[in-house]
């Protein structure tokens, strides 16, 4: 049934729409496939150094010598890094004026206390690298060994031993109440503490069960007990989840120099204008004082969302040697500091009626955080868990514990993909239980419309903003050929193939953000991004709505971006999938200010009313023919007129960066800007729909990935080709947890071993089917104007269930209780007859 | 003092054009050398700043090792042709199919068109410890950190561990063992013609080498006698991913029949022991038997007699177990009808 040419998707989008849905070259385009365009590690500056890190050998440990003399007299070496030599860590200001306060154990960019084998140390800057190296290699340096932990469980055992000095879990104290009146209240800085459960909650592991102490956080909606009572079948499973390096290409090489009196910072970075806030936090500068270049960025997902603290090495090394610093990142080094989604290890038990109901859902998670700052994962995976399987009754507890591996960051669809991976699972199993059809069990556990989701908060429950996942589901049957597949043979010689189907969904965009873009008398417009490019095109796909609101030709526009001195407007994180949602909704705002101002022009110049005259092909013009004039035109009146029409009066509701930027830019001809402020019913959601058949052969444990095809409910599609990258490139991410992809400690040592491509093991492109399929179901979301939502996540949990759930169509419930499944998992279990890689030890 | 890996340490390098030349610097040098053949085993050594020659001696500009050529009695191939040019060979398509299938699954097409043929077979072992520098057995000091309780060692050996656990990674070595092939090694003492099964040595013979190279050695070429041309050949490679991986396993196997028996055969595997092992016992079990999957069976259980799995490599056992089964008895391939 597979067949392996590749077949571009048919469908036509659009359809009401110019530009949108329509396919194009991106500007940039011709810069990235002929290796014009310049990454950070491409710049050149006169004078530039090179630093080198000196990395942790231990899991956990003390600096209790520290002798550099022999690497400050080498030649050539210009200066040593430290922690005495970071800036305290600043305090930020929210939009609300509400102070965070730094947190003092949060991560820094050096440390004399490493929490972790790998962590930075120190660094050296000297004029070449192999002088760096020499240089770290003749630092005297001694560590006093301290307690550590890298499995969650282990450091949670009575008397385990803790990662921090102060404990193994963050504390966060109560929030103060808000008085009336006045600016809501700081929140209190979280402390370390320590979290230990008993030997009686231990006893469950003799089972192959996960223990289930005391959690940190927990919520219940509806009546469990009751849920558990109706259900006709209740599962109570166990299940680990892999840690997976980011392994960005682009690895977190950094230039940093400085120039009166400010400092310059070439870096790869998801989002542009929000990274500038977080330089400003790490290097406790004010942010006109920094100047952060970022063009092009090797790949992020989630890791890079408002840069890394580690950008300030370079930056402080070039104050401290007087010279522009350029530190180039290992892949060895990117594996270190790179960022990683946690593993979890997971509990759930689930209630099911006999047509496949979800009655009851009790979910226990722990999340392996590494050292620092807290992951939202735990809490994210039973906000999504809540959503996409509708249960009638659930209880979500979860704990997030510190372990001595490397710090953990959002990775596509963060805790969403854990969540959805071990619930998918079990429902699998339900089905084959209750005799029931994978697809139909989701179908009637899908959400609908306006859905709820997650817990009871101010005695309200949230809900989504529109989900069609059944529409999905049914255009995914139909295309995949489900019932025709699965009604087919299995075994054939030494192989059994086996089909899967998996529901996934993740967040798909925020409000609230700034467009802008200036209408010149050239006749172009010039549209000012604060968007990233980070590889999803989404920078330039959100601001073709204003050129499809204008009636312009996209050919007419020119985007500025990647470069935080040229005027950008306030933007959202490019993280969590909000840029095509967030943007398109700012482009549409700015769009319809300009056409307004175009109207306001013409009236103003001709007579008549503003609603009297239209927009389009360039001009704006009198409704039902009269006189008009081109955009060109309207752009010198807008100058002669000043005021609104030209940025001088900035409008009152945009953020104060994009006043900045609007003053920079007044008089250059129209000047329209607007913030988002189209009304929303519910949270914005994303869905997918992911089918797959495998093929295993039974003698070696080997399996290949025979076909696969993703059905998404992204709202009205925006840009085909980017779409399909998105949700075959991030259901490839979610395959590569499925069938290999890890992080190996050595527990005894607390080191990592897994440091190189060949041991963590990300997919190839050749363990994937040639002939990956997508659809859309380019249904618009009710709630933002455009109709588009974010898509980069929801594939990632489809991906990775969708593989499991074929591999136990094939082979049976008894072969594996953590993912990745590789053939050494499925090659013992079949020789003995039951699951043998146990449910509970993390990273093996 | 302080490690640091990953940047290239700095080393006087020759690239000599010819292997009298070759052997002159190896000689002078001594154990201050390090040979640079396609370069993807020893710059990995090099960039982690764990081996810090004095001396590189970059082999690529030596024209005499490069290269296929056909002889009286089979064929010579340089040791510095790639895997590539081996893979696509039409000879050794044609008559030594064994070999270009395992040379066409080492690692990537990249990979493949930089390794060498030398280099393939000379490699160090992948042990994850004894590679990221940690002070082994193998790296001279007095444990195996891949062989303790919680040691991870999915990728080790079940056979023939003597203190060190640590595999052989080449694809292309059972194959050359399979084929009978003779490693020609140039040694201070002159030219050295050797069985392929006896150039590896495992940690019984010298646990801090893989093959038997001393200093100031050259492996030039590999001869495979026409012996087993056209014979019967099964090649199999089993690995995580489809590309870029070492092999957790393979086995490789030539064989002659008389009819439905089996008169003569020779098979090897890798990746189960410090050095690919040569099956003799399952070679003299099986001759003269029928080619069928009660042959592969019976094969295949005798193959893993004595093989002690670690904690996390249990698999290996089946899959050894199985993959003799295949060489021998023959795989049953999945008709689908639809």
């Amino acid at each position: 049934m597979s067949n392996s040419e590749w077949k571009p998707n048919q469908q036509k989008f659009g359809a009401k729409y110019k530009l949108i849905g329509k396919d194009y070259p991106t500007p940039d385009l011709y810069a990235k496939v002929t290796g014009k365009a310049k990454y950070a590690e491409d710049f050149r500056v006169d004078g530039m150094l090179f630093c080198k890190l000196l990395l942790s050998p231990v899991a956990h440990g003390r600096v209790k010598h520290l002798d550099v003399s022999k690497a400050t007299a080498m030649p050539g070496v210009k200066a040593i890094l430290t922690q005495d030599d970071l800036p305290a860590p600043a305090d930020s200001v929210t939009d609300l004026g509400v102070t965070i306060k730094a947190n003092p154990l949060g991560e820094k960019a050096l440390t004399m206390e490493p929490l972790y084998h790998g962590e930075p140390v120190l660094a050296v800057a000297a004029v070449d690298e192999y002088t760096a190296a020499e240089a770290i290699e003749a630092i005297d340096i001694e560590f006093e060994p301290l307690p550590f932990a890298v499995d969650p469980l282990d450091t949670l055992r009575p008397g385990g031993p803790n990662p921090r000095l102060q404990g193994n879990v963050w504390v966060r104290p109560s929030m103060p109440q808000a008085k009336p009146g006045e600016k809501p209240p700081s929140p209190p800085v979280p402390h370390v503490g320590e979290l230990k459960w008993t030997e009686a909650d231990f006893a469950e592991t003799k089972h192959g069960r996960l223990p289930l102490g005391k959690a940190q956080d927990e919520w219940v909606v509806g009546d469990l007990d009751a849920g558990f009572k109706e259900a006709a079948l209740v599962l109570d499973e166990t299940f680990v989840t892999p840690d997976t390096s980011h392994e960005t290409l682009e690895p977190r090489t950094t230039l940093a120099y400085w120039q009166n009196g400010k400092v310059f910072v070439h870096m790869g970075t998801q989002s542009t204008v929000q990274t500038l806030a977080s330089l400003g936090r790490w290097l406790n500068m004010d942010q006109n004082q920094i100047v952060l270049v970022s063009e092009y960025t090797g790949g992020g997902f989630g890791s890079k969302a408002t840069g890394y603290i580690f950008a300030i090495i370079p930056a402080l090394l070039s104050k401290k040697a007087n010279a522009p610093v350029m530190m180039r990142i290992s892949r060895e080094e990117e594996h270190f500091i790179g960022r990683a989604r946690p593993g979890f290890q997971g509990r759930m038990k689930v209630g099911f009626a006999k047509n496949g109901r979800i009655t009851a859902l009790d979910m226990f998670v722990i999340c392996n955080n590494g050292p620092y700052d807290a992951v939202g994962d735990a809490n994210t995976s039973g906000t999504i868990v809540s959503l996409l399987y509708q249960p009638l009754a659930m209880r979500w507890r979860g704990t997030t514990v510190l372990t001595n591996t490397p710090p953990r960051g959002a990775q596509s669809s963060p805790g969403g993909m854990q969540g959805i991976v071990i619930m998918e699972t079990i429902v699998s199993k339900a089905a084959r239980q209750l005799g029931l059809d994978q697809v139909d069990i989701r179908r009637i556990n899908c959400p609908e419309g306006k859905a709820p989701v997650g817990p009871v908060r101010n005695g309200t429950r949230g809900h989504s903003t529109s989900a069609f996942l059944k529409e999905a589901f049914d255009r995914g049957s139909e295309q995949f050929r489900w019932k025709e597949r699965t009604a087919r043979p299995k075994r054939s010689g030494t192989k059994v193939r086996g089909v899967g189907v998996s529901s996934s969904c993740f967040v798909g965009g925020s409000i609230g953000y700034d467009g802008l873009f200036v209408i010149r008398p050239d006749g172009r417009i010039a549209i000012q991004s604060g968007v990233g490019n980070l590889g999803t095109e989404s920078l330039h796909d959100v601001h073709r709505v204003v050129a499809e609101v204008l009636g312009v030709p996209w050919e007419k526009c020119d985007v500025t971006w990647g470069n935080t001195s040229k005027n950008l407007p306030w933007t959202c994180v490019s993280g969590g999938s909000q840029t095509t949602h967030a943007m398109t909704r700012a482009a549409h705002a700015a769009a319809i200010d300009g056409k307004q101002k175009l109207q306001e022009i013409a009236a103003k110049v001709l007579g008549g009313k503003p609603e009297q005259y239209e927009v389009g092909n360039e001009r704006v013009f009198r409704k039902g023919g009269g006189r008009g004039m081109t955009l060109p035109q309207a752009a010198q009146h807008a100058i002669q007129l000043g005021g609104k029409y030209d940025g001088h009066e900035p409008p009152e509701d945009v953020n104060k960066f994009t006043k900045a930027s609007i003053a920079a830019l007044q008089g250059q001809g129209l000047l329209a800007a607007a913030k988002d402020k189209y009304p929303r019913d519910g949270q914005t959601f994303s869905y997918v729909a992911c089918f797959a058949e495998v093929e295993v052969d039974v003698e070696t444990g080997k399996y290949d990935i025979t076909d696969y095809l993703a059905v998404a409910d992204v709202g009205t599609v925006l840009h085909p080709k980017s779409l399909s990258g998105q949700i075959l490139g991030r259901s490839i991410l979610g395959i590569g947890h499925a069938i290999g992809q890890k992080w190996v400690f050595d527990p005894h040592y607390g080191h990592t071993i897994s440091l190189r491509f060949h041991h963590t093991k990300p997919p190839t492109i050749l363990d994937v089917p040639v002939n990956m399929q997508w659809a859309a179901l380019d249904i618009p979301d009710p709630e933002t104007p455009v109709g588009a939502r974010g898509i980069g996540e929801p594939p990632v949990g489809g991906g990775c269930g969708a593989i499991l759930n074929a591999l136990s169509d094939a082979l049976g419930d008894e072969i594996f209780r953590r993912a990745p499944v590789n053939l050494d998992t499925i090659l013992t279990s079949l020789e003995a007859g039951r699951p043998t890689q146990d449910p509970l030890t993390a990273h093996i | 003092m302080a490690v640091i890996r990953d940047v290239m340490p700095a080393f006087q390098l020759y690239q000599p054009s010819s292997v009298a030349d070759a052997q002159k610097l190896l000689g002078q040098n001594g154990s201050d050398a390090l040979v640079l053949a396609g370069g993807l085993d020893s710059m990995d050594w090099l960039k982690d700043r764990i081996k810090k020659p004095k001396v590189v001696v970059d082999l690529s500009g030596v024209s005499e090792l490069k290269g296929i050529r056909e002889t009286p009695d089979g064929v010579e191939i340089g040791a510095m042709t790639t895997l590539t040019e081996i893979s696509t060979s039409p000879v050794i398509r044609q008559k030594y199919s064994l070999l270009s299938q395992a040379a066409e699954v080492v690692a990537s097409p990249q990979i493949r068109n930089q390794g060498t043929i030398g280099g393939n077979v000379s490699q160090d072992t992948r042990c994850w410890y004894y590679r990221a520098g940690w002070p082994c057995y193998r790296a001279g000091g007095n444990i195996c950190y891949a062989d303790t309780p919680v040691g991870r060692n999915r990728e080790h050996a079940i056979l023939h561990s003597e203190r060190c656990v640590a595999v052989n990674p080449s694809d292309t070595a059972p194959a050359f063992i399979a084929l009978d092939a003779k490693f020609v090694v140039m040694t201070p003492k002159g030219q050295r013609v050797i069985d392929a099964e006896d150039y590896f040595i495992g940690p019984d013979i010298d646990i801090t080498r893989m093959n038997i190279l001393q200093p100031g050695s050259l492996l030039t070429a590999i001869r495979i006698p026409s012996t087993w041309a056209q014979a019967q050949f099964y090649f199999e490679k089993v690995r995580d991913r489809n590309v870029w991986d070492f092999p957790l396993m393979n086995v490789a196997s030539a064989m002659k029949s008389s009819g439905d028996n089996i008169q003569d055969v020779r098979i090897a595997v890798n990746a189960v022991a410090a050095r690919p092992l040569r099956l003799k016992m399952v070679e003299d079990s099986v001759r003269g038997k029928p080619r069928n999957a009660a042959t592969g069976e019976a094969a295949g259980k005798l193959a893993v007699q004595g093989a002690v799995p670690l904690q996390f490599n249990a698999y290996k056992v089946p899959l050894m177990r199985n993959l003799v089964k295949r060489a021998i008895g023959g795989v049953q391939e999945a008709a689908w009808a639809s």
